[in-house]
């Protein structure tokens, strides 16, 4: 049964764009709420360290604290994978999957350093994790974070390899740009978990 | 405002019998066993989630049942202490993680809320899909322990050092505390998919200011769950740490604290409880403008409620811990913010009696439920302003008072919305009304046997009666109060099973709805019911807060989307403008198959910390196959250099 | 005939009197012996009328409204569109928000005098410390003096002098407890690796009860103590009575008595200062024979009782720390007369 909408008013959207990049895009606002919720497990990890510090005389109880240089090194690393990443937001939106392409290879690159790092940064945190709660402390804020890191690396490469093919258009260069919203998001925790991590047990 | 400008055209003649058939075929979701795990549609995944949460309720009604015939005499046989112990704990976190938060929040919130915002489906409808598995992985956890005697029995907030390895060997409390994380991880799956179609897919015209106060709440309890849930997943994660590995975090001989628990737990806990409540307020602020025929008295007032609400939630939670030995000024603080969450709430009841007041009442079934609503909950949130009291708390504080309380908030602000609800939007989902007699049976009787058990557990409190006792000395003078309490539960069953009964009989001989047979203002009613796959043949505009009664005689609908592939229309957080396309995603079956990795490694990592680098690797090809690029061919470059240079 | 319906009339009548919510028990928040536990109840009396004021205010209003818009025609009236007297109805909402708003505060206001009136001082000098060790599943209890020899230490059963403070300090052997007896005053939790104090007077001598509330484990529900309030002298008594050390047998079945304790299991867990039983595990012993009830206030302190449950603790406590005892009917009775005998 046709309906005749003769007097029937409407909208028509066939002209707008199929993609979205930035905050407009809908896996970007998915992506943030992730990000908000990761971030709130951080600062709960984080707000129980400085309560459990309250709870002990001194800190770190009866360990030294962690090896610092590898940490720092770390962080520097972290500083720099910016850059790639921020490239990758630049080069998206205008379509260059070839520049789109290089710029996830050198991220994974920097990944898959970063990891290689955060290895010889377990084996000198000079602690257990079952010496004591800050022991336990300190592990589960590296340990959640590595987790990140990992998911991220291997997300960067699985998004590297999608660019390689002929699907790496439309939102999948959308999807390329906001994996580097996450990116800066593992490098921004990276920084509170290592300061938490190095530089708190020496003054706190 | 971009360059592609969306016009007002001229009226065209759109012939529906072609777009509907080709709008099924588009939005077809598969049938058969197989389909049933590739379903990505909302309203079959609202469906389930209403459906599994139901039998969880079920399921922890018989435990309460079987605990309320131990308490009817002293020094009873019926169940020895430990498995008492495995019933309430296990009757508690199923009626809180397996029943309330995915029947209130993820059933009727996945279901309705594309509805209600106008468009085909939910945001990440893969997302929604693995939600539900986690959720039923869960609590299938949960209860293949308690039937396999290895149930948790440490109470449902399971509480160091009592839950910890020194003191609960084995595995109970792991099967709780990953029970936490799959329902968690459910829960903030949820919440994100409802978000972001709240902020991004409702259908233009409906500004914030227009937004109906379902989506409002929501979109409110989205946000309470996105910051609470880190809370409950940090704490069992620890808990599972401490049992599997050894880490130290609640062991005060080497610098831990047990009170750490209680804090990261009620920073969670008492968020939680307004999880649960505020969709029962959702639901009500949706049935009462419907059912007194009228715009809701104060809406904006009640949106700011509401987000008070989801804001104050945050501020109360040492009102658990009164009890715990710290200064009273500081727990004075928490009693002030325990009462100042009041207001908002009070708020609400008087706008909702203002609307009454105003409006012209006709007698409904769902309608009668909302009344038992106003009185069960009222009495519920008046002994709430007494525990707020730190020294009446210092009383009782882990009596039956503090039991009857939060049984009347919860059953109040949960449990008879929730009827209210299903009477209300069964004829939405089914396409048949249920039968008002019997459903005025299964008020009445639910409603004296709730009153009977529940009331008197306020006396049984004040009379020194502590939670959790599996039995009592026959000198307590608790007798008689028990076998009262007990007497309810007669009741409460009876109308369970008439509730039964009306739905399966109305499901096959109810009487037909129709589309609108309320004659309501909301959009799931300005289409069939049940709901096609593509959930309305015409996207509407909308012109006001009801949107059918305020909708202009020509009331724009929306044209342009393409029919042939499944494409949503993504409008401005704010004023709901359209802004872009976007191609959503047809059936898959990557969401169960990473829910069975998922589920595998949770599952596994109760038994061995090597569970979790030996499940990653299926976890990681599962996500890749899931994420893996599909879709309709891809642009040219031609196409592509067009496309963003509009971006 | 007559006289026996009678008697059961009236048996029938105390029985719903006891059950009903206007006897408040002898365990109860609302029969209060002490100052701290009548402020509460005073307190807790004026929030339930306020409560109750709101109650029936807000249920008359909302029901009355439904009532006079009542319609009844089943198919659905029009919407309204116009509103004209949402305006009246927004200065009663107005007004019922202050009025809510006031009436928290008073809440507020009062239940934190209250709350400083019941928290009380507890760093008096006068004042009888108490320190309660929580244990799955009896209360420790140690009094506490700077000679050592004059501290008493016993389990569940606390002896307080009448109208004098008490200062109870808290700790945890295990999991978290908490000691409440409602006639005296609001719980307290017992956190392991915490200490808190909390004090009370109870003004009226009697023996009154309490009961652990914090779930902690499997026989939370058979974790009672009681608080024996007596005049000053008769509690001086009991303090000299129990520093003592253990007396000495006399008879001879006391005698036997003391070699079935020494010989059987019973010296892994339990002190009776005097001989070589010094183990802390479960309660001290050295004066079991005048405490009222054992087990932690499950059974009354009669031979009968005693010896049920040294024989099989388990059948009455399921889950408790105490092992089945079996041992030659002589000897468990030996037995019960050495342990009735430590007055």
């Amino acid at each position: 049964m046709d309906r005749i909408c003769g007097e029937r008013a409407v909208l028509d959207v066939s002209g707008l764009p199929n993609v979205a990049f930035g905050h407009k895009n809908v896996t970007w606002l998915a992506n943030v709420l992730y990000m908000t919720i990761e971030g709130t497990m951080f600062a709960l990890v984080i707000a129980s360290y400085f309560y459990l510090r309250t709870r002990s005389t001194d800190w770190p109880p009866g360990n030294s604290p962690p090896y610092i240089w590898f940490g720092v090194a770390n962080s520097i690393l972290f500083l720099l994978s910016v850059l790639p990443a921020r490239w990758i937001q630049k080069k998206a939106p205008s379509g260059d999957r070839a520049a789109v392409t290089i710029g996830l290879f050198i991220l994974a690159i920097f990944a898959s350093a970063c990891i290689a790092l955060r290895v010889y940064e377990f084996t000198t945190l000079n602690c257990r994790w079952s010496d004591n709660a800050y022991a336990s402390c300190i592990w589960t804020l590296i340990g959640v974070h590595s987790g990140h890191l990992v998911t991220e690396w291997i997300e960067t490469l699985v998004i590297f390899g999608v660019s390689l093919t002929d699907k790496m258009e439309g939102t999948r260069l959308a999807d390329a740009a906001i994996n580097s919203d996450y990116w800066y998001f593992v490098v921004v925790s990276g920084f509170i978990v290592n300061f938490i991590i190095y530089a708190t047990p020496r003054f706190l | 405002m971009s360059s592609h400008s969306v016009l007002i055209s001229e009226p065209k003649v759109i012939p529906t019998s072609d777009s509907a058939s080709r709008l099924a075929r588009t939005w077809r979701q598969p049938s058969g066993f197989w389909g049933w795990f590739s379903n990505v549609h909302h309203t079959a995944i609202g469906t389930r989630y209403m459906v599994t949460a139901f039998i969880f309720f079920l399921l922890g009604g018989v435990l309460a049942a079987v605990m309320r015939l131990q308490l009817t005499r002293p020094e009873n046989n019926v169940l020895g202490p430990d498995a008492y112990n495995q019933f309430f704990t296990v009757h508690g976190s199923t009626m809180i993680f397996l029943f309330a938060v995915p029947m209130m929040f993820q059933g009727f919130g996945v279901y309705l809320v594309p509805l209600v915002c106008g468009t085909r489906n939910i945001a990440f409808p893969r997302l929604a899909a693995f939600s539900y598995y986690l959720f039923l992985g869960g609590g299938l956890l949960l209860w293949i322990g308690l039937l396999t005697n290895t149930g948790a029995d440490a109470g449902w907030f399971s509480y160091v050092p009592l839950a910890g390895p020194a003191f609960t060997p084995g595995k109970r409390a792991d099967f709780w505390a990953q029970m936490i994380t799959f329902t968690e991880v459910s829960a903030l799956g949820t919440a994100i998919c409802i978000a972001v179609t709240i902020l991004r897919h409702r259908a233009p015209g409906m500004t914030l200011n227009r937004m109906p106060i379902l989506l409002w709440e929501k979109l409110v309890i989205s946000f309470m769950v996105i910051f609470a849930m880190p809370a409950v997943m940090v704490v069992s994660s620890m808990l599972l740490l401490d049992r599997l590995v050894s880490t130290q975090f609640f062991n005060p001989a080497v610098g831990g604290d047990a009170l750490l628990y209680q804090h990261l737990f009620w920073f969670f806990g008492h968020p939680e409880v307004y999880i649960i409540f505020l969709p029962g307020t959702a639901i009500v602020s949706s049935l009462v403008p419907v059912f007194t025929r009228r715009h809701i008295f104060g809406y904006t007032l009640i949106v700011l409620s509401v987000v008070a609400t989801g804001f104050l939630g945050f501020g109360v939670w040492v009102h658990h811990m009164f009890a715990t030995g710290i200064p009273q000024m500081s727990a004075s603080f928490f009693t002030a913010a325990s009462l100042v969450i009041v207001i908002p709430t009070a708020v609400q009841f008087f706008c909702w009696i203002a609307t009454v007041w105003n409006g012209r009442i006709q007698p409904k079934l769902p309608m009668l439920w909302l009344f038992g609503f106003f009185f069960v909950f009222l009495i519920g949130g008046l002994s709430g302003v007494m525990l707020a009291s730190v020294p009446v708390d210092w009383q009782v504080h882990d009596t039956f008072f503090v039991v009857a309380h939060f049984h009347y908030v919860l059953i109040g602000g949960a449990v008879f919305p929730m009827f209210a609800g299903l009477y209300f939007w069964i004829p939405k989902i089914t396409g048949r009304m249920m039968n008002s007699t019997l459903g005025h049976w299964h008020f009445w009787l639910f409603f004296i046997g709730f009153n009977l058990t529940f009331f008197t557990m306020h006396f049984l409190g004040l009379r020194g009666m502590p939670r959790r006792i599996y039995t009592y000395s026959p000198d307590m003078h608790w007798n008689a109060l028990n076998v009262v309490a007990t007497s309810g539960v007669a009741f409460m069953t009876a109308a369970i099973l008439v509730f039964l009964a009306n739905f399966f009989y109305s499901k096959k001989y109810g009487e037909l709805a129709g589309d609108n047979p309320w004659a309501a203002g909301s959009l799931e009613w300005a289409t069939a019911s049940p709901p096609p796959h593509y959930n309305f043949l015409d996207l509407p505009t909308v012109n006001g807060r009801e949107a059918l009664w305020d909708a202009e005689p020509d009331q724009a609908i929306v044209v342009g989307l393409r029919d042939d592939v499944p494409e949503v229309l993504v409008t401005n957080s704010l004023d709901s403008d359209p802004e872009h396309k976007e191609e959503t995603v047809g059936p898959s079956i990557w969401p169960f198959l990473t829910s069975i990795t998922v589920s595998a490694t949770f599952v596994g990592s109760i038994f061995t910390a090597w569970a979790i680098p030996y499940g990653a690797p299926f976890v990681v090809i599962t996500l890749i196959g899931w994420l893996w690029p599909r879709g309709h061919s891809p642009m040219t470059r031609e196409e592509a250099i067009e496309e963003y240079s509009h971006g | 005939m007559f006289t026996l319906s009678r008697i059961g009339g009236l048996s029938h009548l105390l029985a719903i009197y006891q059950a009903s919510p206007l006897n408040p028990g002898r365990h109860s928040t609302l029969n209060p012996v002490a100052p701290q536990a009548g402020n509460i109840e005073w307190l807790y009396w004026v929030i339930f009328w306020i409560c109750f004021g709101a109650f029936v205010i807000t249920i008359l209003v909302f029901f009355t409204g439904a009532a006079r818009k009542y319609v009844r025609q089943a198919t659905p009236l029009p919407p309204i569109k116009e509103h004209p007297a949402d305006g009246i109805a927004a200065w009663f909402v107005g007004g019922a928000i202050t009025v809510t708003v006031l009436s928290l505060f008073a809440v507020l206001f009062m239940s934190i005098i209250t709350g400083k009136k019941v928290e009380g001082a507890t760093a008096e000098r006068n004042a009888v410390t108490i320190q309660v060790t929580g244990h799955q599943w009896w209360w420790e209890a140690t009094y506490p003096n700077w000679q050592a020899n004059l501290t008493v230490t016993t389990a569940n059963e606390f002896h307080v002098p009448v109208g004098k403070k008490v200062v109870v300090l808290t700790n945890s052997n295990d999991v978290i407890h908490s000691f409440w007896a409602p006639n005296i005053t609001g719980k307290r939790d017992l956190i392991p690796g915490y200490s808190s104090a909390f004090s009370f007077e109870v003004d009226k001598p009697g023996i009154y009860h309490g009961q652990c509330a914090e779930f902690c484990g499997l026989q939370h529900a058979h974790m009672g103590f009681s608080v024996v309030a007596e005049p000053e002298d008769q509690f001086a008594a009991w303090q000299n009575q129990q520093v003592a050390p253990a007396r000495e047998p006399t008879t001879a079945e006391e005698i036997r008595g003391r070699t079935v304790f020494l010989t059987h299991a019973c010296v892994m867990c339990h002190t009776i200062r005097g001989t070589d039983a010094g183990s802390r595990v479960g309660p001290d012993l050295t004066h079991m024979g005048s405490r009222r009830m054992i087990a932690a206030e499950t059974l009354p302190n009669t031979r009968g009782a005693l010896a049920g449950w040294i024989l099989d603790p388990q059948r009455i406590k399921p889950g408790s720390r105490m092992t089945p005892n079996p041992m030659r009917p002589d000897d468990l009775q030996d037995l019960i007369t050495y342990l009735e005998s430590l007055q």
